[in-house]
């Protein structure tokens, strides 16, 4: 694979200078609240927009878009659902949380309590989501690498790793904030220079070029393919194919369809690993081989739309056709193939709900099959108020207002943002730059849309993504370090520290943190990361929700109760994921006909248990006395609580 | 624990009943427009799963784009105005001593 110097340039301009000025911030940083809470001084506006740097990940950039790019509106199920979350954090946590916490959330817990169970398991909480979030970024990463700078998926994977290290090393919370807002400032910048370009250009009729056909019946030298489909699917080879051995050797597939035998694209992968397209040899005839999404037909039957407005866009693609590919996969003796078929999807059928394997059950009328559905919309609901590494970020502002303001600006950046996911999917989509044959292309929808246009600006997008990547990844080690060396070391096992010894124990942590993100990315590389997004909101929403949202609003919750809660939250939800058959299928490579879970999705079960257990455990563990600590009253007497964690 | 605290700790608020107010106040603001919010993104997620044929239908007056992109368009502008307006309520109460400047 090539690599474009130009790419490389802007690339190591965009890393160098954030890594510069992370440096250059980070000389402040020397005692504990300035490792954990960059001070408490960080200006709203610019916490407020480290928000969006922090929450807007991989998955969001190039999960959200691809997604989009391939299936249509599904994708933006995640924008709503994403941004909503962040009403629940506005609305009820943010300031509570910076009233009663210090450095972490499992502070704010316990404020009233002085427990070491509740420290112990929210700490533990806070580790394995954000360690769970971190697998997701990392991919990602190795995924944005390999194209960009022709480095494979695991060198990518060590990059991110020890650069965000070093960030996180250098001066923890100042830096890591700083990058946030830099990455946050350049993601929104630039994809709204991408989105207006797509408006300027409008919607281009790209029909697909002709395939080579044949009349129908067996062409001499033709044999049927003994075909051995995938174990997920029912065991019936497609009688209607035919491989084909052209004379200078290349196996061709062609189908018998509509009276007519036309050749097939098709990716074979030989037992020894060469690849083959449509017959030929990797690299030596792409043109020949172009699954690429585009529009097939206007509205009207026009050639193009000239210029179009933020509605009529979406309104043309809707009463567009599409033309997309299907994937189908067998195998035959020259290797396992891929054969892309041709389909046609009216716009009308793209941009609803259910069109991706993901949601697919909405169009089911069995319920359970909706519960997949409605459990991951209420995780993601729930799950951003409950994500540790964004939690941290309201202790490094001063006050209640200013977590009320930046939270506020960090709405808008993200909203915005996510408005700006439908159309860079749906022009990914459309420019008939997307080659569906690459399956790391559902991650790359956005910088192959940049592509498109021209190569600086796929060099800025693809850089930004990178970025992305760094800014986030820095936030989850930072929620990681703080969780070990502030929670664990010195509240939970009451080691003694000096200030200086507790911000070396964090960036001991947060190495260490590093490297098991390295392994994590290169041991889960098949993985499609917003998926594990979705699970990660998951066990976040499940484990930590009805402790933040029970100690807010329920005088009788007692820390058994709290703790109690975030054990079983955490461990139903793991429990649950590690017995779905995403599971069996990718990490233990099983038939995930055998997975136990009924669904994939656990929050609609999960979540509710969470907020049951802590009752039940509350009203069992309840003090004797009725004005026992427990009938402390957070929201009405916030006077008492301001005064940090000190009891 | 106290002791553990450097001297730039969080600032505290004053210990008084206006400032304990406020804080209730705030909360019951966000208390309303959660559960504003969270009954429009209820029956979007109800109507996507219960009724997915109905998100097809052309909305005139929006261009022609389906009721499934409009509500869903919706539900994030309705996000930002809300958190408009939770911010000019909050401003409109009395800002305790410390609590951020404009």
């Amino acid at each position: 694979m090539h690599t474009d110097p130009l790419a490389v340039f802007v690339f190591l301009i965009f890393v160098g200078s954030v890594l510069g000025i992370s440096f250059f911030l980070g000389r402040k940083a020397k005692d504990a609240r300035g490792y954990f809470a960059a001070h408490g001084e960080i200006p709203w506006f610019v916490n407020g927009i480290a928000f969006a740097g922090d929450y807007l990940s991989a998955a969001s950039f190039l999960g959200i878009c691809g997604m989009i790019a391939f299936y249509g509106y599904d994708g933006f199920l995640y924008s709503i659902g994403f941004l909503a979350g962040w009403v629940v954090a506005l609305f009820v946590i943010a300031e509570p949380l910076k009233r009663l916490g210090r450095f972490t959330f499992a502070d704010a817990l316990d404020n009233r309590f002085n427990s070491r169970g509740i420290k112990l398991s929210a700490a533990i909480s806070t580790l394995l989501v954000s360690l769970f979030y971190l697998i997701p970024q990392m991919v990602g990463a190795g995924a944005l690498v390999k194209p960009l700078l022709g480095f494979p998926h695991e060198i990518g994977v060590l990059l991110v790793g020890a650069i965000v290290t070093v960030i996180v090393v250098t001066a923890g919370m100042v830096s890591t904030t700083y990058v946030q807002f830099i990455k946050g400032s350049l993601l929104v910048i630039f994809c709204t220079i991408l989105t207006i370009m797509i408006l300027q250009k409008g919607l281009f009729a790209q029909p697909a070029p002709p395939t080579a056909t044949l009349p129908a019946g067996v062409p001499a030298g033709a044999a049927p393919i003994t075909a051995v489909p995938p174990a997920a699917k029912p065991a019936t080879p497609p009688p209607n194919y035919f491989a084909l051995t052209q004379p200078d050797g290349a196996v061709q597939i062609w189908r018998e369809h509509a009276g007519k035998l036309e050749v097939l694209r098709t990716m074979t992968t030989a037992a020894d690993g060469s690849m083959h397209f449509a017959g030929f040899p990797d690299g030596t005839d792409p043109k020949t081989f172009a699954p690429t999404s585009r529009i097939a037909r206007l509205p009207g039957g026009v050639a193009q739309t000239g210029p179009l407005g933020p509605v009529s866009y979406l309104a043309t693609v809707q009463n567009s056709t599409i033309q997309s590919w299907s994937a189908e996969k067998f195998k035959t003796p020259v290797g396992a193939v891929t054969a892309y078929i041709p389909r046609l999807i009216a716009g009308t059928d793209l941009l609803v709900p259910g069109g991706s394997p993901t949601f697919k059950g909405i169009r089911s009328p069995k319920f359970t099959d909706k519960l997949d559905f409605i459990s991951l919309m209420l995780a993601l609901f729930g799950g951003t108020a409950s994500l540790p590494h964004i939690l941290i970020r309201y202790y490094t502002v001063k006050d209640q207002a200013a977590a009320r303001k930046s939270t506020v600006a960090g709405i808008a950046a993200i909203a915005f943002f996510y408005v700006l996911t439908l159309y860079l999917g749906l022009g990914a989509m459309s420019s008939g730059s997307l080659d569906v044959t690459v399956p790391a292309n559902s991650n790359m929808a956005a910088p192959l849309l940049a592509k498109s246009f021209n190569r600086v600006l796929f060099a800025i997008i693809s850089a930004i993504a990178f970025t992305t990547v760094l800014g986030t990844v820095s936030g989850l080690i930072m929620a990681a370090s703080g969780a070990v060396a502030h929670d664990i070391m010195t509240n939970f096992l009451k080691i003694e520290m000096s200030d200086h010894q507790k911000v070396n124990a964090g960036k001991l942590v947060a190495v260490v943190v590093g490297c098991i993100a390295m392994l994590l990315g290169i041991a889960f590389k098949e993985l499609n990361a917003s998926f594990l997004v979705g699970w990660a909101f998951n066990v976040a929403a499940s484990a930590n929700l009805p402790a933040l949202i029970m100690l807010l609003f329920w005088k009788k919750t007692t820390k058994q109760g709290i703790t109690a809660a975030i054990t079983i939250g955490l461990l139903s939800s793991l429990t649950w994921l590690l017995l779905t058959k995403e599971a069996y299928q990718y990490v233990y490579k099983l038939p995930p006909t055998h997975a136990i879970a009924p669904f994939s999705q656990p929050g609609i079960l999960t979540i509710p248990l969470g907020f049951i257990v802590l009752v039940v455990v509350s009203l069992l563990t309840r003090p004797k006395r009725e004005e026992a600590p427990g009938g402390f009253e957070v929201i009405e007497s916030g006077e008492k609580g301001s005064r940090g964690p000190a009891r | 624990m106290s002791s553990q605290f450097p001297p730039d700790g969080p600032a505290p608020e004053p210990d008084s009943a206006i400032a304990a107010s406020h804080i209730t106040r705030n909360a019951r603001y966000g208390i309303v427009l959660f559960l504003i919010y969270l009954a429009f993104y209820a029956g979007f997620v109800g109507l996507n799963a219960f009724a997915p044929e109905r998100m097809k239908a052309p909305v005139p007056w929006l261009g022609g784009v389906n009721f499934a992109i409009a509500f869903g368009m919706g539900l994030i502008i309705l996000a930002l105005i809300l958190a408009a307006i939770y911010l000019l309520l909050c401003r409109g109460s009395v800002e305790a001593p410390g609590e951020g400047e404009e």
